[in-house]
C-alpha cells in the first residue's frame, strides 16, 4: 500500500507518470501545466526516472517529438495546456490514426483572446473529435490515479489510442491535496511494459504514415472510431482491476445523491467537488437534488449516461466552454443527442460557467438549482445561459 | 580525373549496390529529387530511420498500401519533420540503453523539401538542431512548393516565375533573395553543414557518409532539380544541376565545425548565369539588366563563400 502524502496535483502527477518508467517525455512550459515538466526533468536530472527528456521549442514539436518517439515503441508522454494544446491541435488526429499510445496531461485552461491563463475547459473541447480517449479527474488522487490507469488504456493490444488526462488548471493542478501514491511495485504489477506490435526500427523496416486518398481513407477513419468505441470495454476492465488493487473505483459516470432525486446536475472536472456541497445544501432544505459527474468525455458513455438521468425530471448541464453561436456548451449538446433517442427526456437547462478561471462558489450552484425550480412552466428548458455575468 | 565523366567505370565499385529506396514510386520523370533521395539512402544503409515531412518526396514513396521505402520511414506532417526525427533518435536512444531494442547504432535522418525546411518547417529544425540531437537532417531544395502546383518558397530564386510570384506586365517574378539556409545551419554551430546536388553523386555520397559519421547534428542542402516546376526538358536534369553549379548560382561546399572548404567539383571560372537561366522557362521572361542584377549578386555570393574557405580553412584555427 502506498504512502499518504500531501503534493501539489501537478508533482504528484509527475511523480506517478515516472512511477510508469516513462522512456521519452516532450516538455514545453505552458502555466498552468509547467510544474509537471519541471517536476519530471528534476527526476531524469536526480537519475530516479531513466528516460530521454526534449526541451522542445514548442507544443507543436512537443507533439511531433512524442509521436516520433511512440513510433520506436518508446513509452512517451507530454502534458499541456490552452494555446499549447491548440498548437499540437494538428497533431493530434495524426496520433490517433496512427495508432500511437501517447499520454498526455492537459491542465485546463481558458484559450485566448483575452489572454487569460486560468481555468476552463475551451482548450480540450475544441479537440474532442481528434480521436483521443479524453478522461476528466475531479481531484489530486484522480489525476493521479487517471494518469497511471492512461498508459494501461492506451497501450492495450485491442486499444492502441492515445490517451488525455484533463485536469482542471490552478484550481487542481497547483493544489496540494493529500494523495495516495501507489508503490513502484504497485505500479509494476499493474502496468506491464510496452510491447508494441510494430516500430521503427531496422530489425523491421516498416512504412508508418503512409499517405492515403479516397480508396483507403474513410476505412481507416472507421477503424479509428471502432478502435475508440471499443476502448470503453478496456477502460471499465482497467477500472476494475484498479478497484480492485487499490480499493479506488472508477466509473465513466458517477452519481451523488441521485438515486431519488428529481433535478439533477451534471458536471465534469474539479466543479463536481464543490456541486457535491451544494447537493447537500439543497437537501437540507428538503429539496430532492443530486449530481451526476461525466468523467469519460471520449468514448462518450451514452449508456451510462442514460441511465444515471433516467428518474429526473429536469436535468442541469453545466459547461464550462461554449460553441459559440452554436447549441450553447458542449456538453449540453452530447447530453442532449444521448437522451434523444431514448424514452426519458428531462427539461434540460444549460448553464456556462466558471470560464477564465472565474470563482463557482457553492451558492452559484444552489442557484442554478433555484433559477431551475422557479422555471415551474419549463418556459426556459432547452436555453443556455452564461452564469453570473455581468450586463 | 573528373569521376563524374567516368561514372561508369568508378560509381559501381563505390556505390551500395543494394536498393533502400525501390523502383515503382511516383515521381516526374527527369525528378532528380528522387534520384538523390535514392542515393542519399544507399550512402546511409540499412540502420537508418527517416522522418519524412509532406511533401513530394512523401506522396510519391508512400501510397497506401504500397511503399518504396525498404528502411524505416514515418510521415507525420508538414512542418515537423526534424521534431519528428528528434523524437526518434530520443525514443530509440532510450531503449538502446535500457536493452529492449537491439544493440547497433542507428542513424536518424529528417528530410524535407524546401517549403517545409526553409518556412513552415525552421522552427522545428532550428530546435532539433540547437539541442543536439544525434540526426542527419537533408533539406531537397527544389526552389518551390512543388508538390502543391510550385508556388514561391523562401527558397525560390530571384526573378523565377513562380504560380504565386509570377512574371507579369509589372513584375518580373520573384522579387527575393534566396534564403541562404546553409549559413543558418552554420549559425547553429552544429558539427556539419554540407551543400550537395546529386548531378555530383559521387560528391553528395560522400557528404551523406560523412554526415552519418559525425555525432550530433548535420545538415545537408541538396539543390534538386524539378523539370516540371522549373520548365525544364527532364533530360536535362542532370545538366541543370550541374549547370547551377558551374555558374556558382548553387555552390558546392562543406562547413565542418565552423571550417570552410570548396568541393573539388567547384569550377576555377563561374561561367555566365545566362547559360543556366536560358535552358528554363521560369527565367525565360527575364531581361537582360535583370539577368545582369542577379548575376551580379552571383558573384559577390561566390567572392563570399570563396573568402570563406581561404580564410576559415581548417588550420586557420
Amino acid at each position: 500500500m502506498g504512502k499518504r502524502v500531501g503534493l501539489e496535483v501537478t508533482v504528484a502527477v509527475a511523480e506517478a507518470v515516472a512511477l510508469c518508467r516513462i522512456d521519452m517525455a516532450g516538455g514545453y512550459p505552458i502555466t498552468p501545466q509547467s510544474h509537471i515538466a519541471e517536476h519530471l526533468s528534476n527526476l531524469v536530472a536526480d537519475g530516479v526516472l531513466d528516460a530521454e527528456f526534449v526541451t522542445v521549442e514548442s507544443e507543436h514539436s512537443a507533439m511531433s517529438a512524442v509521436i516520433g518517439a511512440s513510433a520506436t515503441g518508446a513509452r512517451s508522454y507530454t502534458a499541456t495546456a490552452s494555446q499549447g494544446l491548440l498548437l499540437m491541435n494538428e497533431l493530434l488526429p495524426i496520433a490517433s490514426a496512427m495508432r500511437l499510445p501517447i499520454c498526455m496531461a492537459i491542465a485546463n485552461r481558458a484559450v485566448s483572446g483575452p489572454l487569460n491563463i486560468l481555468n476552463d475547459h475551451s482548450d480540450i473541447m475544441p479537440q474532442r473529435d481528434t480521436g483521443w480517449i479524453t478522461l476528466f479527474a475531479e481531484n489530486g488522487q484522480e489525476a493521479v490515479d487517471l494518469s497511471i490507469q492512461a498508459f494501461k488504456i492506451a497501450e492495450h493490444k485491442d486499444v492502441m489510442l492515445p490517451v488525455c488526462v484533463n485536469i482542471d488548471g490552478f484550481q487542481l493542478t497547483h493544489m496540494v491535496e493529500p494523495v495516495e501514491m501507489p508503490t513502484q511495485e504497485e505500479v509494476d504489477k499493474f502496468l506491464p511494459p510496452f510491447a508494441p506490435h510494430a516500430t521503427l526500427h531496422p530489425a523491421k523496416p516498416v512504412t508508418m504514415g503512409a499517405f492515403a486518398m479516397s480508396d483507403y481513407f474513410a476505412e481507416i477513419m472507421k477503424a479509428k472510431d471502432e478502435a475508440i468505441k471499443n476502448s470503453k470495454k478496456v477502460i471499465l476492465e482497467v477500472w476494475d482491476e484498479w478497484g480492485k488493487m487499490f480499493g479506488r473505483n472508477y466509473k465513466a459516470v458517477e452519481s451523488y445523491r441521485a438515486q431519488d432525486a428529481e433535478i439533477l446536475m451534471l458536471t465534469m472536472g474539479s466543479m463536481g467537488e464543490t456541486a457535491q456541497v451544494a447537493i447537500d445544501e439543497l437537501r437540507d432544505k428538503g429539496i430532492k437534488a443530486g449530481l451526476v459527474k461525466l468523467r469519460l468525455w471520449r468514448p462518450f458513455p451514452f449508456e451510462e449516461i442514460r441511465a444515471a438521468l433516467k428518474n429526473a425530471k429536469k436535468l442541469i448541464v453545466t459547461d464550462r466552454a461554449c460553441s459559440f453561436g452554436g447549441p450553447g456548451g458542449p456538453v449540453f449538446s452530447e447530453i442532449k443527442s444521448a437522451l434523444y433517442a431514448g424514452d426519458h427526456h428531462p427539461a434540460i437547462y444549460n448553464f456556462i460557467y466558471g470560464l477564465g478561471g472565474r470563482d463557482v462558489p457553492v451558492q452559484d450552484f444552489t442557484g442554478m438549482f433555484e433559477k431551475v425550480i422557479a422555471d415551474t412552466d419549463n418556459k426556459a428548458k432547452d436555453t443556455y445561459e452564461f452564469w453570473g455575468v455581468r450586463e | 580525373m573528373n569521376l563524374v565523366e567516368n561514372f561508369d567505370l568508378y560509381a559501381p565499385r563505390l556505390i551500395n549496390k543494394k536498393e533502400l529506396f525501390s523502383a515503382g514510386h511516383r515521381a516526374c520523370s527527369g525528378c532528380a529529387e528522387v534520384l538523390a533521395v535514392r542515393l542519399m539512402c544507399k550512402a546511409l544503409g540499412e540502420n537508418t530511420v527517416i522522418a519524412s515531412a509532406t511533401g513530394c518526396m512523401e506522396i510519391v514513396s508512400s501510397m497506401f498500401p504500397t511503399t518504396a521505402w525498404e528502411v524505416p520511414w514515418i510521415h507525420v506532417a508538414f512542418e515537423n519533420a526534424a521534431a519528428v526525427a528528434s523524437g526518434v533518435e530520443a525514443g530509440l536512444k532510450a531503449l538502446r540503453r535500457k536493452g529492449k531494442v537491439d544493440d547497433r547504432y542507428v542513424k536518424v535522418v529528417g528530410m524535407a523539401g524546401d517549403g517545409g525546411t526553409m518556412d513552415i518547417g525552421i522552427q522545428a529544425l532550428s530546435g532539433a538542431m540547437e539541442r543536439g540531437h544525434d540526426m542527419i537532417y537533408v533539406c531537397f531544395d527544389n526552389e518551390a512548393y512543388m508538390n502543391t502546383g510550385i508556388q514561391r518558397s523562401s527558397g525560390t530564386p530571384m526573378g523565377a516565375s513562380t504560380t504565386t510570384a509570377p512574371a507579369g506586365k509589372v513584375s518580373m517574378g520573384q522579387k527575393t533573395w534566396k534564403k541562404n539556409m546553409p549559413e543558418i545551419m552554420v549559425a547553429h554551430n552544429v558539427p556539419y553543414v554540407a551543400t550537395a546536388c546529386p548531378s555530383y553523386p559521387l560528391d553528395f555520397i560522400r557528404k551523406i557518409e560523412k554526415a552519418k559519421s559525425v555525432k550530433g547534428p548535420s545538415y545537408i542542402h541538396c539543390f534538386s532539380v524539378c523539370p516540371t516546376g522549373w520548365r525544364c526538358p527532364s533530360h536535362l536534369a542532370i545538366s541543370m544541376g550541374r549547370l547551377a553549379v558551374e555558374t556558382g548560382v548553387f555552390p558546392l561546399f562543406e562547413v565542418e565545425n565552423g571550417h570552410y572548404r570548396l568541393s573539388p567539383d567547384m569550377p576555377k571560372k563561374l561561367r555566365p548565369i545566362r547559360d543556366y537561366f536560358k535552358a528554363q522557362g521560369r527565367f525565360r521572361h527575364l531581361t537582360d539588366e535583370e539577368i545582369s542584377m542577379i548575376q551580379e549578386r552571383v558573384n559577390t555570393e561566390h567572392k563570399k563563400i570563396t573568402e570563406k574557405a581561404k580564410y576559415l580553412k581548417t588550420g586557420n584555427e
